[in-house]
């Protein structure tokens, strides 16, 4: 650290960032153009039913669907955020809410408390994520924006399938986390209760 | 000067003996290359990025020790325990103290440069430790026993057919199954189980962020998490120069990164880690291995703001064209360049001499990092203190004498024309080291000074 010290050079200021903003696009229209062309299915839905019959309609409800979220408990798993997070092995489906997402890169913002377990949207074969349409911003300025410190221990942006290209630069989806993800983009007026709730 | 080993042109040859395979290594590079210059197009105010990134980063290299301080204190605020090594021995017995406290003999490891440099998978594996790198790219690489040809991209050198074979021989595969997705889905399988019998993960870092305390990891498969999560002991470490200030500049350095490494508009997982999981047990090493050093060259610092994209190498002529692992060094490429004489200038002497200086890689630096400008002033620095080879001395004196007078230089053009003209073959030889891949030019009958003074006054009016 003396070395640090003693080799750095003379100050330089940090730049003004005010001016990286996103514009006024529709964002929730580039959001669902972004992530389709990164290789997940967008769906604007309106509703928790609807969300619950695309997921039936879309994966083999015989295999374990697990979800974070109140309203879809009567329909899957409600995860436990207690158990040993290798028992999550076997979850084919997990259908987890997100904080925020971002327009220009198609990620979603998740916080632990948002995953359940940090495990589970990185172990389940296929991720299934619900993101209110209002909470949709245009680029990560504005979520770092919002996210501020942000009270979690672990949190990520996650923009589609877990991919690989290393062999011969052919790219192929499901590397070592899920092989799809699914976003519903739920339509303004529905936002569910758990918004506040955490 | 003895050379031990081979040196960036002897590996060089050796690689580009298969000409299918060079073509084929440049045109995937290159289509990486225009990838990213698609995604930087999408970007209105694409180069006020770069130079904000630019700008972040000289603040943090001027304001380094104070911005460890910080992080180092918010970071065991967090509840991380923090380690520092200056090098790699002192890194390596870090991990190995931490593995064995637990009794732990097994550990999954997703992509680190850092630990590549420290060479820590031997330093494990004599001590009884098993490794498994979890990148498909590395896992590849390991199994080969080669290291990464590429930061990004590390079996970039290598052709499904091989890979297929490396899969047959070490784990069973069916013979002459190449195709990618086939392979993937194998080593998914493969390595899900190693995921989740491990107890102990290592990852790197991409960006500390000073102000909170929390570092950013960027994949896109996925095996970080994979590990880390899974993991009752998880080990992180990183250079000290991956600092940033504040969390709000993560928003710059995320959009710049993906975008300039593979053309994505952000890597499919960036991965916030603030504090351990109930009952999990987290370390952070903060190393130094010459970071401090070249802090004190003013000419060469400014490769410390790197955040290994790799764009540089995708788009550079010489990489392209003759391969990762002939730069004999875990960075690759222009970055790697200015980077390894810092570690060993003896050793990476050749490196800075193995670029056109064309500039295409500054060009593409999302920090802004003059890199074909520090490759020049490397190239003065290891020829003063004595390190450049033999051949190349003895060029350098003989041109600086030609181009001491006027009468050397025509002297020396009419005996080159000569030559080229009336005897090609006593340079076109194999004793001729540029010649061996390379055609020599044609040669024009008169320099222009010549022509010049036969014609000049006439119709020049």
């Amino acid at each position: 650290m003396a070395d640090v010290l003693k080799n750095q050079p003379s100050a330089s200021p940090l730049p003004d960032m005010s001016a990286f903003k996103g514009g006024n696009q529709d964002v929730v229209a580039t959001y669902c153009e972004v992530f389709t062309g990164i290789g997940g299915k967008a769906f604007r839905v309106k509703s928790f039913a609807e969300i619950k019959h695309r997921i039936a309609e879309q994966f083999d409800t015989a295999q374990r669907i697990i979800t974070s979220l109140p309203e879809l408990s009567d329909s899957f798993e409600r995860l436990s955020i207690d158990i040993d997070p290798h028992t999550f092995d076997d979850v084919d489906v997990a259908v987890i809410e997100a904080e925020l997402a971002v327009a220009e890169n198609g990620a979603v913002w998740l916080p632990e408390q948002r995953m359940g377990q940090r495990i589970v949207p990185y172990i389940c074969q296929h991720l299934a994520v619900v993101i209110p349409a209002e909470r949709i911003v245009p680029t990560l300025h504005e979520a770092y924006a919002k996210i501020g410190a942000g009270d979690y221990g672990f949190a990520a942006f996650i923009g589609g399938p877990s991919k690989t290209a290393d062999i011969e630069q052919a790219l192929v989806l499901g590397a070592h986390g899920p092989i799809s993800m699914s976003v519903f983009v739920l339509g303004q007026g529905t936002t569910p209760n758990s918004v506040a709730s955490y | 000067m003895e050379k031990v080993e081979k040196d960036h042109a002897a590996l060089a040859e050796e690689f580009i003996k298969d000409e299918e395979r060079v073509d084929w290594h440049d045109g995937a590079l290159w289509w990486i290359r225009q990838k990213r210059d698609m995604a930087a197009k999408n970007i209105p105010e694409w180069e006020a990025l770069r130079e904000a990134a630019s700008q972040i980063k000289n603040n943090v290299l001027s304001n380094l020790h104070d911005y460890l301080l910080e992080f180092e204190a918010n970071v065991t605020k967090n509840g991380i325990k923090v380690h520092w090594a200056a090098d790699a021995e002192e890194h390596n017995a870090i991990v190995y103290s931490i593995l064995k406290e637990k009794g732990i003999e097994q550990m999954v490891k997703s992509k680190s440069m850092l630990t590549e440099e420290c060479h820590l998978n031997e330093y494990l594996i004599e001590r009884g430790i098993d490794v498994i790198n979890s990148d498909l790219g590395e896992y590849i690489q390991q199994l080969d026993n080669e290291p990464p040809s590429h930061i990004v991209l590390p079996c970039i050198h290598k052709r499904k057919e091989e890979i297929g074979e490396i899969f047959h021989e070490h784990l069973g595969t069916e013979k002459g199954v190449s195709d990618p997705t086939t392979l993937t889905r194998f080593a998914r399988r493969h390595l899900r189980n190693v995921f989740v019998t491990r107890r102990a993960a290592l990852t790197g870092v991409n960006f500390a962020v000073a102000e909170t305390g929390e570092y950013v990891v960027c994949t896109n498969e996925g095996n970080a998490d994979m590990g880390a999560h899974l993991s009752e002991v998880q080990i992180a470490s990183m250079g000290i120069e991956k600092i940033i200030p504040q969390k709000k500049h993560l928003g710059i350095f995320l959009r710049l990164l993906a975008r300039s490494a593979t053309g994505q508009p952000i890597t499919i997982y960036s991965s916030h880690f603030k504090k351990p999981r109930k009952g999990q047990e987290m370390h952070l090493i903060l190393v130094d291995m010459g970071r401090s050093r070249q802090l004190g060259r003013p000419d060469f610092r400014d490769s410390l703001k790197c955040i290994r994209c790799g764009s540089c190498m995708n788009t550079c002529p010489v990489y392209r064209k003759s391969g990762g692992l002939s730069y004999h060094n875990t960075v690759a490429g222009p970055i790697g360049a200015i980077l390894a004489p810092n570690l060993d200038m003896r050793k990476h002497a050749d490196l800075p001499f193995a670029s056109t200086l064309c500039g295409s890689c500054s060009n593409v630096c999302p920090v802004k990092i003059n890199i074909h400008e520090q490759l020049y002033k490397w190239r003065q620095v290891i020829v003063q203190e004595g390190y450049a080879a033999n051949t190349k001395v003895l060029g350098i004196k003989a041109m600086a004498w030609t181009l001491s007078s006027p009468t050397s230089y025509s002297t020396i053009g009419k005996a080159g024309r000569w030559v080229l003209n009336n005897i090609p073959f006593a340079v076109n030889n194999k004793f001729n080291p540029w010649y061996r891949q390379r055609d020599m030019p044609d040669s024009p009958k008169e320099s222009f000074g010549e022509w010049y003074a036969k014609h000049g006054k006439d119709e020049v009016k």
